[in-house]
């Protein structure tokens, strides 16, 4: 959490004398967000290329996809990433693979960062005991091993069913199945990732809180919601959006990482994760279907990382470009 | 001092203990037919009610938490359910494998990040801050199972440089340190260059330089010495996370630390031995986090 550390430490709103150069000319800003919005692109049509034509169907197992033993066929005119065990077309696979990670990426970073922001800003503002209690509940979930934590959660989600009402009530209504899917996976992976948020979020309200404004404004009577919503979550946003994309490219890595662990979501749905998982086993004879997805992840991830870079520098300029 | 030591502790068991209670919820609050696993699809009615009473599994979850916290007062982290082996027993048979894994790595990433750091703050915005920065970035965002496979590949079965897996001797754990320092190069270059640049701005700095102190001890001697002091905050969670389990790399090569431990348990359902991994690696991040706290007052006199 570098990232708002250095925002910290530079009281941001009150250097208007340094000029912000325009965000598009920030070269990390440029490179992440073209690549997002590619990313997106690629996402949204994949399903239209297949309608079209121009895509093969992802999960269609194809027996010209398989050589005469029976084994994936390498990268070539017919299939452009080559094919996978079953004989299914790699391209399409990936770009596929783009809806999921895009959609739990940014579905469980939303998650990870209403918990975070709220649990930061209660901390934060209102202090003492309070405080103690959840920075100690922030500092318990930081110490579980994330990934082990989300494995396990995964774990659970194994299609039955929870009865969240007493066994002699008939209020079915409340049955809940845990079975995976995006939905769960979002969930948890939300779940594991607030705490960073949480703390980062705790330190900027106490540093805009101190701030004199802020003193002003209560001192003229100003309620805590009015406080907290025209002066402090203001300047608490830059931070929050620096720290939600960074935050975002570390649940993509996450998603990817369950899936490798093959607790993602379940096949034949492609996922960059499973697809890795499922391709290793074939590295020696078919090494694409390791490498493919693979590019697939870190391409994705840094995106999101570039932008969190670029962003942080162009809300603080005076960081890294004084000489 | 004793007395912020002695509310430093408290702090740390309290959250160890939330932290065992928040485990042994997870783990136990949905249920599932643990005996099953433990004897499998085939097993008799009797020896699946044989195994229930064993493990309690009649009994309500306060009770049954009531043994658990028992067992861990005790010090006892349980057996694992597929091989009967205590679990205490398991991570330490483990645990030197792992922790040789970390220190090679940590040495290794730590000589490269250094000289990246400081030279980036020296020349910074130059291009060579750029293209580190751009790298740095590349090194945050590879996954490490795919890292992890694709220098397997490359450098151990294609070019014959490093053993492929296993782990036998130092040569076994080099290829696997050496993904671990790609994976945290990057992220501790650009820490030791951005507290290098907030040194190098202070006003001693600029006195040094002004009496003509050459250059390389104003980096190295004054420079350096005082940057690396919050770093040690963050490396010291590192390795304590890093000592917890290094999952994908350990797996990827079959290197059989911790890591390799708490996967298998996770695929088997190996409920006790998940939750003595979980735990033993929140106990050293805790740890961690205790021995950091008090050597940083030690080492930075402001604090104290």
């Amino acid at each position: 959490m570098s990232a708002a550390a250095a925002l910290d430490r530079s009281g941001m709103s009150e250097k208007g004398a340094m000029r912000r150069e325009a965000l598009w000319r920030n070269r990390l800003v440029l490179a992440g967000s073209s690549l997002v919005l590619l990313l997106v692109l690629a996402a949204w049509l994949a399903p239209f290329g297949v309608k079209a034509k121009w895509l093969r169907n992802p999960i269609q197992q194809m027996s010209a996809g398989l050589d005469a033993d029976g084994m994936p066929l390498p990268p070539g005119r017919q299939f452009l990433a080559g094919t996978d065990n079953f004989g299914r077309d790699v391209l399409s696979r990936v770009l596929h693979g783009t809806r999921v990670s895009l959609t739990v990426g940014v579905a469980a970073m939303l998650v990870a960062t209403i918990i975070g922001v709220w649990i930061g800003m209660l901390a934060g503002y209102w202090g003492g005991k309070m405080d103690l209690l959840l920075m100690r509940f922030t500092e318990m979930n930081m110490t579980l091993p994330a990934i082990l934590l989300a494995v396990a959660l995964a774990g659970v989600m194994d299609g039955r069913v929870v009865h969240l009402h007493p066994a002699a009530w008939p209020w079915h209504g409340l049955d809940l199945q845990l079975k995976r899917g995006m939905v769960s996976l979002f969930l948890i992976i939300g779940l594991v990732c607030w705490p960073g948020m949480g703390r980062v979020i705790r330190g900027q309200v106490l540093a805009v809180k101190a701030r004199e404004f802020v003193q002003a404004s209560r001192a003229l009577g100003a309620s805590d919601t009015r406080l907290i919503l025209r002066h402090i979550l203001p300047n608490i946003l830059p931070t929050v959006l620096v720290v939600a994309v960074m935050l975002t490219a570390n649940a993509i890595l996450l998603e990817a990482g369950l899936g490798y662990l093959g607790v993602g979501v379940p096949p034949p749905a492609p996922t960059w994760g499973s697809m890795l998982y499922e391709g290793q086993a074939y590295f020696i004879s078919a090494p694409h279907l390791v490498m493919v997805p693979g590019a697939a992840i870190v391409l994705t991830v840094l995106a999101f990382n570039l932008l969190g870079q670029g962003l942080q520098e162009w809300f603080d300029p005076t960081r890294e470009r004084r000489r | 001092m004793t007395g912020r030591f002695l509310f430093r502790l408290f702090w740390s068991a309290l959250t160890l203990l939330g932290t065992a209670l928040l485990t042994f919820l997870l783990v136990n609050v949905v249920p599932g037919d643990v005996a099953r696993v433990i004897a499998g699809p085939k097993a008799s009615p009797q020896v699946l009610e044989e195994i229930r009473q064993r493990y309690h599994l009649h009994e309500p979850l306060w009770k049954r938490a009531g043994y658990h916290f028992r067992q861990l007062a005790a010090g006892d982290l349980g057996h694992s359910f597929v091989t009967d082996q205590p679990v205490a027993e398991a991570i330490r048979a483990r645990l030197p494998t792992t922790a040789a894994l970390t220190v090679t790595a940590v040495v290794m990433w730590m000589l490269l990040a250094v000289p990246l750091g400081v030279s980036t703050a020296k020349y910074r915005g130059s291009w060579f801050d750029r293209s580190t920065l751009v790298l740095a970035t590349l090194s945050l965002s590879l996954p490490a199972f795919w890292l992890a496979r694709l220098l397997q590949y490359w450098l151990a079965y294609k070019l014959g440089w490093f053993p492929v897996a296993g782990f036998l001797g130092f040569a076994h754990l080099l290829l696997p340190a050496a993904t671990l320092a790609l994976l945290y190069v990057g992220y501790y270059a650009r820490l030791i260059h951005a507290h290098m640049i907030e040194v190098l701005d202070s006003p001693y700095i600029r006195s040094a330089r002004a009496q003509g102190t050459p250059e390389r001890v104003v980096l190295f001697k004054h420079g350096l010495r005082n940057a690396l002091i919050p770093v040690v905050t963050i490396l010291g969670m590192d390795v304590a996370g890093l000592l917890g389990g290094v999952m994908f790399t350990e797996n990827v090569f079959a290197l059989p630390g911790i890591g390799t431990l708490a996967v298998q348990s996770v695929f088997n359902l190996d409920v006790p031995v998940i939750m003595g991994t979980v735990l033993f690696s929140a106990f050293l991040v805790v740890a961690a986090n205790l021995v950091v706290d008090l050597l940083y007052r030690w080492i930075d006199p402001r604090l104290r």
